[in-house]
């Protein structure tokens, strides 16, 4: 049986005047059914844009090449109308930003309609009955009223959950969380992410979750993936790669991540250096300028990592010695 | 919700008084600076005559006991006699002219919105195909154009050449002496509606807003009606206003050159003759029709956007 | 692309920090020296400029010469008559480039004239903030809703129809934008963080005029300047096609438009030079701003 979903060699470019910023570089992984998987970076490690990719929905000046198979079958750079079918029915996104994410000049029950009257058929009043159980599965206060207000009107948590809400009114097989919990106040943040735990167990949604955060990724998700510069650093279940990272960036973000044992007088220990340049492509590990256990190997040989086997992996010289 | 708008609308009417006493004052004294007088055109007046003329229309008294009576007139509907059209008063002279003028503007503008407008989005949702550029490079075309040389080339064209249409006059509103003056003031304004529309349409488009909705699965023909058109046209709205009244003071030319009697002329003979009464009687009557204008686009950016209509209070 | 996803790559964010530094001018002159359209603008410009300087000098016919047996002559080679003649029998060649010297100083004078006013006036108000400001902006809101176009055809019956006045009556209407677009640069900068640091740190007045708050009112400015500048040549033009503007024996482009509409069947060829001019006049000036906007603030591109 095929994965849910299935990503081969994607690459997305950005035509930026005269440069081409590469925002992913030849990804491959898999999404299968029922998982709910972290997709971990820093910010400009190229999460976004592959989702943004595998569902069309990148700017103008970007273009995506490799292959994005939805259950076998290829949604990359495929028409219009073909991805209609599947957005906001099966495959649903919700996005970081809930404020500019929805449309100010339209009332929020009517946003969340939308994909119910379009998906599954419904009129009028049968959609907004099932806005309004919507909002009651996302524990909105007062639903009824929340129907007839304007986005600008809510707070930002009432306005994740209404995204939320948003993505989930068709019960889609996969829920693109990017960043959903950003924005947020931390006690909101884990009233969101209990959420969306529990449209998983209910609804049985697979769920990719973006994010910044290794700590919210563990909380949540059963596979982690780490991004760096557009590509696959390391993979495996969340235990694996917080027992066991194999790759030093992983490693790094790990030690960073501060912990109630750890001595509040000494400083954390941060990665050093800055991100590498999206403009450029260097011929080795694009994590060596910052690695402390580079080798002469790394800077001109990259290593490669396979994780659609799904077994624990990771793309550094150190494993393969 | 209604009565909030009704009360914003109140209180922007009484703050619109002393703004037009700002208008008549300046106007007033303006003309009254100018060197010169009304009656210096018909040649070698008996100085005697010239005094009973000054006195006949009030023009012998202190400066400011005139404007006193002055203001205290135009508060009741009368701008005084005019000078130079003598078997008139002000206030009948804009009775005529203003309807001419605000047909005109009226009608103009409905075709610079309409095409203009469709123009607009339509490029925006081609950006940087043929159709965006064939567009852009018309209205750039159109505003670089002066209306004054479209207008006589139209006439000679259509009028003269073709004899399709009358090259001038008004002859009480026919449909065929309106084309070519409408024509000539809405190409301007088509061409700076298209920009701003496609403007407003590129800048939207971005938004986050609007991914969200394509990512609903929505087809772009929806996207666009239901999220993108109403936030879209805002930058339009705040054009439309003035625009409108600007399309009208802007028309002086056109009824020149179409021989229209229209506020526009007047207005001309009257500052060409210091006709002080008839000048200051129309730009009252424009000053008060922008802000009039003002605030009805100041009520349409209340209904296009949700978030307006809390701020005004 | 999302400017939030560009921005998420660490160069362009620094690009797009929306600060003007010394290499972001840098980059924005690079960016505007690769914009065509702007480049050969500025080029055509530089050349009907430098036209309107020299023909009217070195010409064979003069302005003012007219010639009876020479009325309403075609364009032709022959005898220096390019452009043909007008009913006077006057080259038009050599008077749609003295007319150009004309509108082009009108444009230039009078958007000088409105910079000042606009950018001092602008400035104070934004720099001294509250009740002056609240004052000195609600006066700029009346005047918006004054009808400028017939102030300024009041200013020039009244004070009679002098060059100079030409400049002044449009200068003084058409400084109230640029007041606004300094002022609200003024406010937004001032309330920055970084210049918070620098009052904290007890950096002088002028010294933060000078070093932030100039800088990021340039830009907006100069675009507008451009955009002001071929409004103003329109501006002139409708005026002296009323008959109000520049009065001969000068002559502007609008006032060669006026009298060639009188001869419009006989002799089209008197609007086509005039005409055409001024609208690539204003074509060029309009590229330049464009071309300007885009490369202070690649943001608004795309």
């Amino acid at each position: 049986m095929s994965p849910l979903l299935e990503i081969r060699g994607l690459s997305v470019r950005f035509d930026v005047g005269d440069a081409t910023l590469t925002a992913v570089r030849d990804l491959s992984f898999d999404i299968a059914e029922g998982q709910c998987v972290g997709i971990v970076g820093e910010s400009g490690a190229g999460k976004s844009q592959t989702f943004l990719a595998a569902l069309g929905l990148l700017a103008e000046n970007a273009k995506a090449e490799g292959s994005v198979r939805y259950r076998g079958r290829e949604i990359l750079n495929v028409p219009r109308r073909e991805l209609d079918t599947l957005r906001g029915r099966r495959i649903a996104m919700v996005f970081q930003d809930p404020l500019s994410g929805l449309t100010p000049t339209l009332r929020v029950g009517r946003q969340i309609e939308e994909a119910a009257r379009r998906h599954l058929g419904m009129n009028a009043r049968q959609a907004r009955a099932k806005a309004r159980e919507m909002l009651e599965t996302v524990r909105m206060p007062d639903a009824e009223h929340c129907l007839d207000a304007y986005p600008f009107e809510l707070s930002g948590g009432m306005r994740q959950r209404v995204m939320i809400a948003l993505g989930m009114i068709c019960r889609p097989d996969l829920l693109i969380a990017d960043e959903p919990t950003t924005a947020l106040d931390v006690t909101i943040q884990a009233q969101i992410l209990g959420l969306l735990a529990e449209m998983r167990r209910e609804l049985n949604t697979s769920i990719v979750l973006i994010t910044h955060d290794l700590a919210v990724a563990a909380g949540l998700c059963d596979r982690i993936m780490i991004l760096y510069n557009g590509r696959l650093m390391e993979s495996g279940t969340t235990s694996e790669v917080f027992t066991s990272p194999k790759h030093p960036y992983t490693a790094g973000l790990l030690a960073s991540l501060p912990s109630l044992a750890s001595d509040p007088a000494t400083d954390l220990p941060a990665i050093s250096g800055q991100p590498p340049d999206a403009f450029v492509t260097t011929p080795g590990c694009a994590f060596a300028e910052r690695c402390l256990q580079v080798m002469d190997r790394c800077r001109i040989e990259r290593p490669v990592l396979a994780a659609h086997e799904g077994r624990h992996a990771a793309a550094c010289h150190l494993n393969t010695k | 919700m209604l009565r909030r708008m009704l009360a914003f609308t109140l209180r922007r009417l009484v703050v619109a008084i002393p703004t037009l006493l700002a208008i008549a004052t300046a106007s007033f004294f303006l003309m009254r600076a100018a060197p010169g007088g009304p009656f210096d055109t018909e040649a070698d007046l008996d100085p005697e005559v010239l005094e009973n003329l000054y006195t006949a229309y009030g023009l012998d008294k202190p400066l400011l006991e005139q404007y006193g009576v002055y203001l205290a007139n135009v508060l009741k509907g009368d701008f005084g006699p005019s000078l130079v059209y003598e078997d008139f008063n002000v206030t009948e002279l804009i009775a005529i002219g203003l309807p001419v003028s605000a047909r005109l503007g009226v009608i103009a503008m409905l075709v610079a919105l309409l095409l203009g407008g469709t123009c607009g989005i339509v490029a925006a949702l081609r950006h940087n195909r043929l159709f965006d550029h064939a567009t852009m490079t018309m209205a750039m075309t159109g505003i670089a154009i002066p209306s004054f040389v479209t207008a006589p080339i139209l006439a000679l064209f259509f009028g003269l050449y073709l004899k399709l249409l009358p090259v001038a006059g008004w002859n009480d509103g026919a449909a065929a002496n309106m084309v070519l003056p409408v024509i000539a003031l809405a190409l301007p304004q088509l061409a700076i509606i298209a920009r701003l529309m496609r403007g407003g349409m590129l800048e939207v488009l971005r938004a986050n807003f609007v991914r969200t909705a394509r990512a609903k699965g929505l087809p772009e023909r929806q996207v666009v009606i239901n999220h993108v058109l109403q936030s879209a046209a805002v930058p339009l709205v705040g054009y439309l206003g003035p625009a409108l009244a600007g399309i009208m003071t802007g028309s002086l030319v056109i009824e020149l050159i179409f021989d229209l009697p229209g506020v526009g002329r007047y207005f001309i003979q009257g500052a060409l003759n210091r006709d002080y009464p008839l000048v200051m009687g129309i730009v009252i009557v424009y000053g008060t029709l922008i802000i009039l204008l003002n605030l009805l686009s100041d009520l349409a950016y209340a209904a296009l956007d949700p978030r307006v209509r809390r701020t005004y209070r | 692309m999302s400017a939030g996803g560009l921005l998420q790559s660490p160069t362009l964010r620094r690009a797009a920090g929306g600060e003007l530094s010394g290499s972001l001018w840098r980059q924005a002159g690079r960016r505007f020296r690769r914009n065509r359209a702007a480049m050969g603008s500025i080029g055509v410009l530089l050349t009907i400029a430098l036209a309107s300087v020299l023909v009217p000098a070195l010409w064979p016919h003069a302005v003012e010469d007219a010639s009876w047996e020479n009325i309403l002559l075609p364009p032709s080679f022959e005898n220096w008559h390019w452009f043909g003649t007008d009913a006077n029998g006057r080259d038009q060649f050599v008077r749609v480039f003295y007319g150009g010297r004309i509108s082009l100083t009108i444009g230039l004078m009078t958007t000088l004239v409105a910079l000042g006013i606009g950018v001092g006036y602008g400035a104070i108000a934004g720099f001294t903030g509250g009740r002056t400001d609240g004052f000195m902006m609600r006066f700029v809101d009346i005047l918006y809703s004054l009808p400028l176009l017939f102030f300024i055809i009041i200013l020039v019956t009244v004070f009679g129809r002098n060059i100079f006045l030409i400049f002044v009556a449009i200068g003084t209407v058409e400084w109230l934008t640029l007041s606004r677009i300094v002022r609200g640069q003024t406010l937004s900068v001032k309330a920055k963080e970084y210049v918070e640091s620098a009052v904290a740190i007890g950096l002088s007045k002028p010294a933060i005029l000078r070093r932030y708050i100039i800088p990021n009112v340039v830009g907006p400015v100069v675009v507008y300047v451009t955009l002001l500048i071929p409004t103003n040549i329109l501006i002139e033009s409708y005026l002296s096609f009323i008959g109000l503007g520049v009065q001969e024996p000068l002559t502007s482009w609008g006032l060669l438009i006026s009298q060639a509409v009188g001869q419009l069947d006989t002799a089209p060829w008197l609007i086509l030079f005039p005409a055409t001019l001024l609208a690539i006049t204003m074509f060029c000036f309009n590229f330049i701003g464009d071309g300007l906007r885009d490369a202070l603030d690649p943001s608004a591109r795309q």
